[in-house]
């Protein structure tokens, strides 16, 4: 993938993938869809994970762009998905910056812990909260997309396309990040965090940037979610969420962002099929195909290619 | 009149019951080489630590260029020109000797490294190579950190440590781990590439030969204390750094065997 170049292969994958979203089965636009917008967390929790902070809180911010385009729906009437993403990413970034602070301060298991105490926060209080649902949570109207009003089909496929290049747009940007200066030093921060305050490098402000990063990605999965479904509610915050993007991370490899994509699709496809043809036992199924991915593929998806590339990848 | 760069005021730091500095003041001038010995829980290293940044003293300050910075991180004391090396080496093991050098100059040319710049650009690999050739790691430019030897990791070592162009640059015990062998040319080439940046260097040391070779003034440590400050041979001479410090082996060398 090196050879051919990182950005050239997800512009490719955009040229193939965006006219099939016109012909593909609805059912499967859909799925493809949820996929990606959960892909959009993993992207950010990989880039997160490179650097030492393996939350078990990214529903917090999945959950709160959703709500976020959900309460600007519907008790704003801003219905255009682009403005919907807008928001949701602008509420990540604030809640981000003000916990960022406090969370970045903490490593490896007391970072994860406090990270998912605060997505259950949320969660405890959308649960709590009769006028935003409670348990049952709320509809969304039919989004727009930059003033049109397509019907509810071609409204679907158009979503697709925007997840799509969310998607790979993402993933070209934090590719171009894992390799920059301060994306480098985020590894360096795992390494050595000692080594990288006595070269004058500021690891509070690495650290930050990348819980950002984190929580705009989950925030904007989080709204194309909610524009996927028309529906939100307390799960999206929920812990086992959280830990569903960790397993699909870890599956799918942090040596490259754009393998989170992939795996995500990946474990939504399996999962719906799954779903559908062993309806009591999908867990099994589920749990099967990860296990065998753990044994041959202990580095994740991506060291499918990065054995191809001769050098190993990061766990 | 020589210029003071560096002062470190009545420092004091304790641990429990044992007290690692006790009122120590030293004044470090423009271009000295400082020779710092002292046997194993004198205080050595806690004085460059608490010089550095990585312990607050108790009591006392450090004065750099007429500032105090003695309450100063590590990360702000680095930006200001004060450097060290490390007992133990410190690296980043996963990534090669050059992208070390890549991430000390990325991090040397701005306070805010960019977001999605290349790391690895044409002009910085340059700069990279030049850093490792200068203290003879060109040769493993290409390898992993944790796979190289101790000697070559005491150099990238000290190498990071010079990327800043530091004014004050401390060593904590550079030859440790190194053989016999290997001691002389690793400080001949240290000395060889700082020298050209005119900085004051203080070296932690236990081996007094590779002292008395490159200090031009030492000062012996002893239960946190300063016994002795000097030229390097007033100092080995001194009786009480004979008893607490440098022991049987320099009385041998420097008076003949016993009979």
């Amino acid at each position: 993938m090196a050879k051919l170049g990182t950005h050239a292969l997800l512009l490719a994958a955009a040229v193939v993938l965006v006219p099939l979203g016109l012909v593909l089965p609805t059912w499967l636009v859909f799925l493809v869809t949820i996929g990606l917008a959960k892909g959009l967390v993993v992207i950010g929790l990989v880039v997160m994970m490179r650097a030492g902070l393996v939350s078990f809180g990214q529903g917090l911010y999945y959950g709160l762009g959703a709500y976020s385009a959900g309460l600007a729906a519907n008790f704003l009437g801003l219905n255009d998905a682009v403005l919907l993403l807008v928001i949701g990413a602008a509420v990540g970034i604030v809640v981000a910056l003000g916990l960022g602070v406090l969370l970045v301060r903490y490593r490896q298991i007391f970072f994860a812990m406090l990270s998912l105490a605060v997505s259950m926060i949320l969660y405890g209080a959308l649960v709590r909260s009769t006028a935003l649902g409670s348990t049952d949570g709320f509809n969304l109207p039919p989004p727009t997309f930059l003033g049109l009003a397509p019907d509810v089909e071609t409204g679907r496929r158009i979503l697709f396309v925007l997840a799509l290049l969310l998607a790979l747009g993402t993933a070209s940007l934090l590719h171009r990040f894992t390799r920059s200066p301060t994306g480098v030093l985020g590894e360096a921060i795992v390494m050595n965090e000692i080594r990288v305050e006595y070269l004058g490098a500021s690891v509070s402000r690495v650290l930050l940037i990348t819980y950002v990063i984190g929580a705009i990605t989950a925030a904007l999965g989080g709204v194309l979610v909610a524009l996927a479904t028309s529906h939100i509610d307390p799960d999206l915050a929920f812990w086992t969420t959280s830990g569903e993007f960790v397993f699909v991370a870890i599956l799918s490899g942090t040596g490259h962002v754009a393998a989170s994509l992939v795996g995500m699709v990946l474990f939504e496809t399996v999962r719906s099929f799954a779903f559908q043809y062993s309806p009591y036992t999908w867990q099994m199924v589920v749990g099967t195909a990860m296990l065998l991915v753990i044994v041959f593929l202990p580095y994740g998806l991506w060291s499918l290619v990065s054995r191809g590339e001769g050098r190993s990848a990061r766990p | 009149m020589t210029r003071t760069v560096l002062e470190a005021r009545n420092l004091k730091k304790r641990f429990g019951a044992v007290v690692a500095a006790d009122d120590i003041s030293i004044t470090m001038a423009a271009g000295e080489v400082i020779g710092l010995i002292g046997a194993n829980g004198a205080g050595k290293t806690t004085f460059v630590n608490m010089v550095t940044g990585h312990l607050k003293p108790d009591a006392g300050q450090v004065v750099f260029e007429g500032s105090d910075v003695t309450a100063l991180a590590p990360r702000a004391m680095t930006r200001r020109g004060i450097t060290r090396s490390f007992q133990v080496a410190q690296l980043f093991p996963q990534l090669s000797s050059r992208d070390n050098a890549l991430i000390a100059l990325a991090s040397a040319e701005t306070e805010q490294p960019a977001l999605l710049g290349d790391l690895r650009i044409p002009d910085r690999i340059a700069r990279a190579d030049a850093l490792l050739a200068r203290f003879g790691l060109a040769d493993v430019a290409d390898r992993l950190t944790v796979e190289l030897p101790q000697g070559k990791r005491k150099l990238l070592d000290i190498a990071l440590a010079m990327v800043g162009e530091g004014r004050v640059l401390l060593l904590d015990e550079p030859t440790s781990g190194i053989s016999a062998d290997e001691k002389f040319p690793l400080m001949d080439l240290v000395m060889e590439a700082i020298g050209g940046a005119d900085a004051t260097i203080l070296f932690v040391e236990h081996d007094m030969e590779i002292v008395e070779r490159y200090a031009s003034r030492v000062i012996a440590f002893y239960e946190g204390r300063i016994i002795a400050d000097g030229a390097p041979a007033a100092v080995l001479a001194d009786a009480a750094v004979r008893r607490h410090v440098v022991g049987a082996e320099i009385h041998r060398r420097h008076e003949g065997p016993r009979r």
